[in-house]
């Protein structure tokens, strides 16, 4: 077990070695940099002007020297300047991750809560009126982008409530606080919410047809025994590696959701950076999202050895 | 008749609106708030070139002289005192001399003086130490040759030639006076000023928050305690929040006419003014390569433009037709009707005007055989890639077969600097309504902003000729004739120009929409809230 923690660790090293030349390389590669923006924002081009600013901001060195210049500061704690408000990139990362991070926990909690009862639900009442409701449900799920249900949402709650759950830094209630984060959550949550109950329901299928359950049943363990207490544990090792592929893609529905829901998070920031080009935000936001999908990942596979202790890993 | 009628019900009731707003007593207090359509990428003013920066920051700041913040027609007429307490030319029309006002603070408590001018407006020249990061309205001060100062509390500006518009550029909200002693990188993250707003925070892509200046030396203003812009990049979101009273009132001149229509329906009480904003929707065109370099390629082009199928379809019929400068009645400087429809293809008669230029496609070889093949470069922006397809369509009847080219904002001024493109279609935007900002800026030989390389010497005659003129009435006649020959020349067709809505809650008191800039009324210092 522990050569195996020890050689997965390594390999997050690596594998975040080699995110962050291909970020580092794919944001040079992008035409355009940030010179090119402000520039094309004041209509003009002066040459001098122009090259003294690439210089300012360390854009006319070597690519490689530029990759040695942000790896030797992120290791010591640097992460530069943003080009745009010219403040640290630390100062401006770090006050948005506890945004994004609720908003995301979440989401997550709202997926596994809805995701994994009704998933069993529908697998228990397999073929009858309720097994189709909550297919249809779970389809819907898949079917709807969160931006237009984020849309919907606000489009409803200011036309039967004449207001609306868009973000506030200073909520002035406890329900209020709650409403801004649960709503986004909500319509964000909703097609991981939908992708858990149907891998959910799919896995407890097959468990449920398994000898060892029929074993169960004649031995005369209850129903909810039976269900949750044989089929769940069992079925609920790809339901965990799907929550734990869903943390990772939550970052990209989170981009439209804060948008919509103008939430201040960084996966909305990202986005604003990277229009500017702002290689310092972007490159460290990246490398930040690399690190919590890299970790996630590996607290799943820990997972798998917690839940199922046919799992061993140092073998 | 009806349509008049209707019109000057609406006007009545907006004298109406802004007759009780102003009769009633102001109230002090309250938090204006406003979303902000995007993250400005700084809160300079002077380094900025989108009113993304002067609506948030104009109201930290004062000029040595201001366009009246109650009268939507800027003009030098309109223009009153600010930091200045008056003006005066010399005999030769050669100075300007501001005489300045003496108990004016900046916001961290410093005195303003003479100094400060001289600083501010040899920095815009290039002339000192401190550099800004960019300088986009550098010309507009070509005709300055100094700045000096006499004792603290006078400033005057000697020009190589008379030059009358300088005024008008001077009150524009692109003109603020800075502090001396605050460096331009300080400027562009936390920026002092004198005005009636002191700067607080700025949190990009998140909020701007500006607070009562008690200080201001206008006594008893600013009304309101503070103005708090939310920025929303998703328009939904951000009309939804006004519509829901979590704002008091829309992003100035950013509310499209089917939205208008929206908030209307949804809030009905909310006050909506729509007006033209001063910028033009025109083509660019790469006359250096083939094919159009052939100028009756050029003109067959202009020939095929019909403009009013351009402001049906976008505006619902709310756009003006005109040429570079900004239309009548708005407009100070529109050619004449009857002079603007003399212009090729400006006529009544599109088809005729299209068979017109068919022929020209045919001299030039091209006809129902053999389509010409063009890309049509635009930046990837609803109000740029609208147009430009339906420019695609409607040169599709002079055998002109076009693909639409999206450029990304950051690549678009490179493109069309390295001249890697055919047609453009582009948006300019005019700070002032003011021929020596538009003619220079725009259509000047190695102008900086002259996208297209336009060079015409004995129209830059008239531009010399214009800019000098003192005499109103001659100045204009001359604006007209250059206005005319820049669109005979194909220069830069001008297809039409926007007009664009605000909504307010009727709350909201002393809140005037500029009609001929979008760029100069955002001070705000007698705004009140009615609450």
């Amino acid at each position: 077990m522990f050569a195996y923690i020890v050689r997965r660790l390594f390999l997050m090293l690596v594998t975040l070695f080699g995110i962050s030349v291909i970020i580092f390389v794919l944001l040079r590669v992008v035409p355009g940099n940030i010179v090119d923006i402000l520039f094309d924002a004041a209509g003009f081009v002066d040459p001098a002007d122009k090259a003294n600013l690439e210089r300012e901001l360390g854009l006319s060195q070597p690519i490689v020297i530029q990759y040695l210049h942000w790896i030797g500061g992120l290791l010591h704690g640097d992460l530069g300047y943003s080009y745009v408000s010219e403040k640290p990139a630390l100062e401006e990362i770090l006050p948005r991750i506890p945004i994004t991070a609720r908003l995301a926990g979440l989401a997550l909690l709202f997926s596994a809560s809805i995701g994994i009862p009704l998933g069993v639900i529908s697998a228990v009442h397999q073929g009858s009126k309720l097994d189709y409701a909550l297919r249809v449900v779970s389809l819907s799920g898949l079917s709807l982008p969160s931006f237009w249900l984020g849309l919907l949402i606000l489009m409803a709650s200011v036309s039967l409530f004449g207001t609306m759950p868009i973000f506030n830094p200073n909520p002035k209630t406890w329900l209020e606080a709650l409403t801004i984060y649960a709503v986004p959550a909500m319509a964000v949550g909703f097609r991981s919410a939908a992708l858990t109950m149907r891998i959910t329901r799919s896995s407890m299928l097959e468990i449920l047809r398994q000898d060892y359950i029929r074993t169960a049943r004649a031995k005369g363990a209850s129903e909810a025994s039976v269900n949750y207490h044989h089929a769940l544990k069992n079925a609920v090792l790809p339901v965990i590696t799907v929550i734990g592929i869903e943390a990772a893609f939550l970052i990209g529905g989170l981009i439209v959701t804060e948008t919509v829901f103008n939430i201040p998070g960084i996966a909305r920031f990202l986005v604003e950076a990277l229009r500017w080009r702002d290689y310092p935000i972007v490159q460290n936001l990246v490398m930040f999202i690399a690190v919590v999908v890299v970790v996630v990942n590996f607290i799943v596979d820990m997972l798998y050895a917690a839940i199922d202790p046919r799992i061993r890993f140092g073998d | 008749m009806r349509s008049v009628q209707a019109l000057a019900v609406a006007v009545l009731s907006v004298l109406t609106i802004s007759d009780v707003s102003r009769a009633a007593e102001p109230k002090s207090g309250g938090i204006f708030r406003i979303y902000h359509r995007d993250s400005p990428g700084s809160a300079s003013i002077h380094e900025g070139a989108t009113y993304s920066v002067n609506i948030p920051f104009m109201p930290i700041f004062n000029n040595l002289v201001i366009f009246d913040q109650h009268i939507a027609q800027n003009s030098a007429d309109t223009i009153r005192p600010e930091l200045a307490e008056s003006w005066a030319w010399s005999g030769d029309n050669k100075t300007l001399t501001f005489k300045l006002r003496k108990d004016v603070k900046w916001h961290d408590g410093k005195p303003f003086t003479a100094a400060d001018v001289k600083c501010t407006f040899d920095m815009l020249m290039g002339k000192s130490q401190q550099k800004f990061r960019q300088n986009p309205r550098k010309s507009w001060y070509d005709q300055v040759d100094e700045v000096t100062t006499n004792g603290d509390y006078e400033a005057s500006f000697r020009l190589k030639r008379p030059q009358p518009a300088l005024l008008s550029l001077l009150a524009s909200g692109y003109s603020p006076v800075y502090p001396c002693h605050v460096s331009p990188a300080e400027m562009r993250t936390k920026p002092v000023g004198t005005g009636p707003f002191k700067f607080v925070e700025f949190k990009a892509n998140e909020s701007i928050k500006l607070t009562k200046n008690p200080d201001y030396f206008k006594k008893g203003l600013p009304y309101l305690d503070g103005i708090e812009f939310t920025i929303i990049t998703n328009r939904s979101t951000a009309i939804l929040g006004f519509v829901s009273g979590k704002f008091d009132m829309t992003f100035p001149t950013e509310v499209s006419i089917p939205l208008l229509k929206d908030v209307k329906s949804q809030d009905p009480k909310a006050v909506c003014v729509v007006e033209p904003n001063n910028v033009s929707t025109n083509i660019i065109i790469n006359s250096s390569a083939p094919p159009f370099d052939n100028l009756d390629i050029r003109r067959a082009l202009a020939l095929a433009l019909d403009r009013k199928a351009f402001i049906q379809i976008m505006f619902e019929g709310q756009g003006d037709i005109g040429g570079t400068m900004e239309p009548a009645p708005d407009g100070l400087w529109a050619m004449p009707k009857e002079m603007l429809e003399q212009i090729p293809g400006y006529g009544p008669d599109i088809e005729k005007n299209r068979e017109e230029a068919r022929k020209l496609m045919q001299k030039a070889g091209y006809g129902p055989d053999k389509h010409l093949q063009i890309k049509v470069s635009t930046r990837n922006i609803a109000v740029y890639r609208d147009p430009a397809i339906i420019l695609i369509d409607q040169i599709k009847s002079i055998y002109i077969d076009a693909e639409l080219d999206v450029v990304d904002t950051a690549q678009w001024f490179p493109k069309i600097a390295r001249k890697d493109y055919s047609l453009g279609l582009n948006l300019t935007g005019n700070a002032v309504d003011e021929p020596d900002q538009s003619f220079y800026e725009n259509y000047a030989c190695g102008s900086e902003r002259n996208y297209t390389n336009y060079c015409n010497k004995d129209i830059e005659k008239l531009f010399d000729q214009q800019s000098e003129e003192t005499n109103l009435d001659k100045r204009k006649k001359l604006v007209w004739e250059i206005d005319k020959k820049l669109q005979e020349d194909v220069a830069r067709p001008i297809i039409f120009h926007a007009r664009t809505g605000t909504c307010w809650k009727p709350y909201v008191k002393n809140v005037t929409i500029m009609s001929n800039s979008s760029y100069n009324g955002y001070r705000y210092e007698d705004v009140w809230l009615d609450k």
